[in-house]
């Protein structure tokens, strides 16, 4: 099954690390990424820009365009993974060893994924002969 | 937890708020700095074991406000408050109250804090000092060593700016719709200034000024945060991180300027790149240009083109145009008069700039750039005199190196 893993932590906070904290978290990260990687089970990963870049589309009979994001939390999105775990046990074991990487602040949202539209993005589809 | 780096980030990312509220409890600035410090101690104290708050501002403020208060208590023999080791976390009453407190100021809490810093009667070094030692929470020694002077002198330095402050009128009433707006202004330029100070074009340097120029990003975006629907707050971040991002490429190994179309572009940091179109596209949905949108645009349309021959030069010629309505300098002038050379030609673009002439005559740029059209018309004795003069007038030695290389091809060709 396919988990999503949000990754939720201060923006401001992350944005306040020192240069040699960041490098190192980021060097952990990546040993439990390429372990995921190994195992066939890492889907895409995407790190968002700051919320300051975003912009909301907000529904209605006259759709309103909003700078920033949908709602000012303290917390923000500023990423996320697609995971294949075979049951919450494992996601959430997952979940950990990213947290063990990353500690102390911020938290990872388990989602499972309903459906999963795996296009490729940066190539045109080649127009049917 | 015994690795306290996330501390810092905390710390640092709530600073702002928290000093800006404080301010607003106690109305001085060397008080309230003195609360948030005394909050950060005991964070130091209590977070390691019981984790961060959820809230670390709230948490921050209140802590500094009562600290601070407490002290003011105990000198008058009363209760002390209970220790804050056992509080793991604010009451969740306490907490809404707090920001409750805080989120109806927030803005204007924020924005007070910044343009304190920014007082008229400051000349620019020491807004620029104070910023970074306030707002920021950079040590006297850090700042020192980035603006390149003893730490003595901008102990100085900061020590007289507070001290301006505090005789001067510093306005707590909520400020009205012109008053905000023309903060704002102030702002943002006391911010490109912390910016351009950490442009520094001398190999030494540029590892320690590097810090400056990453501060203004993060004051940029606390602005951005705290007014997410202002195309000028995004056009000075858009503009500040599309420079910034050019900032690997532009000296060799040597050290020597390397210019615009000579620069490895992929050296050219792409996240900042990303961040600073997304940005500028936000703020051109706007329709309300201002100047720090038209310099993104600009800086946007170098970095779109993957080479140098495929930089849009027409409408580098047209914003600069624009730019020069809205604000008119013999400078920008100087800036469009490159873009027209581009598009047609050295002699028109000579037009633009032999006028300057009075207004420029002891700019490096202008005589540098002077020269280098001369010198494609064919001019050199003229080009060399024009060179000559930029040398003299150099602000390092990385720009005389650069103008000494133009000298010396037009003398060998001469001799």
């Amino acid at each position: 099954m396919l988990y999503a893993i949000l990754c939720y932590n201060s923006e401001d906070a992350v944005g306040s690390w020192s240069k040699e904290y960041h490098d190192e978290t980021m060097a952990r990260l990546h040993v439990v990424h390429d372990k995921l990687a190994r195992q066939g089970r890492l889907g895409p990963v995407a790190r968002l820009l700051p919320t300051t870049a975003a912009t909301t589309l907000r529904k209605g009979r006259e759709n309103l365009v909003i700078d920033g994001p949908f709602a000012e939390t303290k917390e923000q999105l500023l990423g996320f993974y697609i995971v294949d775990c075979s049951s919450l046990d494992v996601a959430l074991e997952t979940a950990r060893e990213l947290a063990g990487a990353n500690p102390d602040t911020g938290s990872y949202e388990i989602r499972p994924v309903a459906e999963l539209y795996a296009h490729t993005v940066g190539q045109r589809q080649k127009p049917a002969a | 937890m015994t690795d306290i780096g996330w501390i810092d980030g905390v710390l640092g990312a709530a600073r702002p708020q928290a000093v800006a509220a404080l301010l607003r409890y106690f109305r001085d600035l060397d008080l309230a700095e003195e609360a948030f410090q005394e909050a950060c101690l005991r964070a130091l104290r209590t977070w390691p074991r019981n984790g961060p708050p959820r809230d670390p501002a709230a948490w921050l403020i209140f802590v500094g406000r009562n600290a601070a208060l407490d002290d003011v208590r105990r000198r008058t023999r009363q209760v002390p408050l209970p220790d804050e080791a056992e509080l793991s976390d604010l009451d969740d009453a306490e907490r809404a109250m707090a920001e409750r407190l805080d989120s109806s100021h927030y803005r204007d809490d924020m924005l007070r804090l910044l343009f304190i810093c920014c007082h008229p009667e400051l000349p620019a070094t020491q807004q620029v000092a104070l910023a970074l030692r306030i707002v920021c929470g950079l040590s006297v020694a850090q700042i020192a060593r980035a603006f390149l002077v003893g730490e003595a002198a901008m102990e100085q330095r900061i020590t007289r700016a507070k001290a301006r402050i505090a005789k001067a009128d510093v306005p707590f009433e909520t400020p009205g719709a012109p008053e905000r707006a023309e903060r704002l202004d102030v702002v943002s330029a006391m911010i490109y200034l912390l910016f351009n100070e950490g442009y520094s074009s001398r190999r030494e340097d540029a590892d320690q000024r590097r810090k400056l120029a990453e501060e203004a990003i993060r004051l940029a975006r606390l602005l951005l945060r705290t007014f997410p629907a202002e195309p000028e707050v995004m056009g000075l971040l858009a503009l500040m991180l599309l420079q910034q991002a050019r900032s690997a490429a532009r000296l060799d190994a040597d050290g020597t300027i390397v210019l615009l179309e000579d620069q490895d572009r992929g050296r050219w940091n792409r996240a900042q790149i990303t961040e600073g179109l997304a940005l500028i596209d936000k703020a051109m949905r706007h329709r309300r240009p201002g100047p720090y949108q038209i310099q993104a645009a600009i800086a946007a349309l170098h970095a779109r083109a993957a080479r140098a021959g495929d930089t849009d030069w027409a409408e580098i010629d047209l914003l600069y145009a624009n730019l020069e309505r809205l604000q008119p300098s013999p400078v920008v002038t100087l800036n469009r008069a490159v873009a027209v050379s581009k598009v047609r030609g050295p002699a028109a673009a000579l037009a633009l700039v032999e006028p300057l002439e009075s207004k420029l005559s002891s700019y490096f740029y202008f005589h540098g750039v002077r020269g280098a059209l001369l010198d494609r018309l064919g001019r050199r004795a003229e080009a060399c005199v024009s060179f000559d003069r930029a040398i003299a007038l150099a602000n390092s030695p990385a720009e005389a190196a650069h103008i000494r290389q133009h000298l010396d091809r037009l003398e060998g060709k001469a001799s």
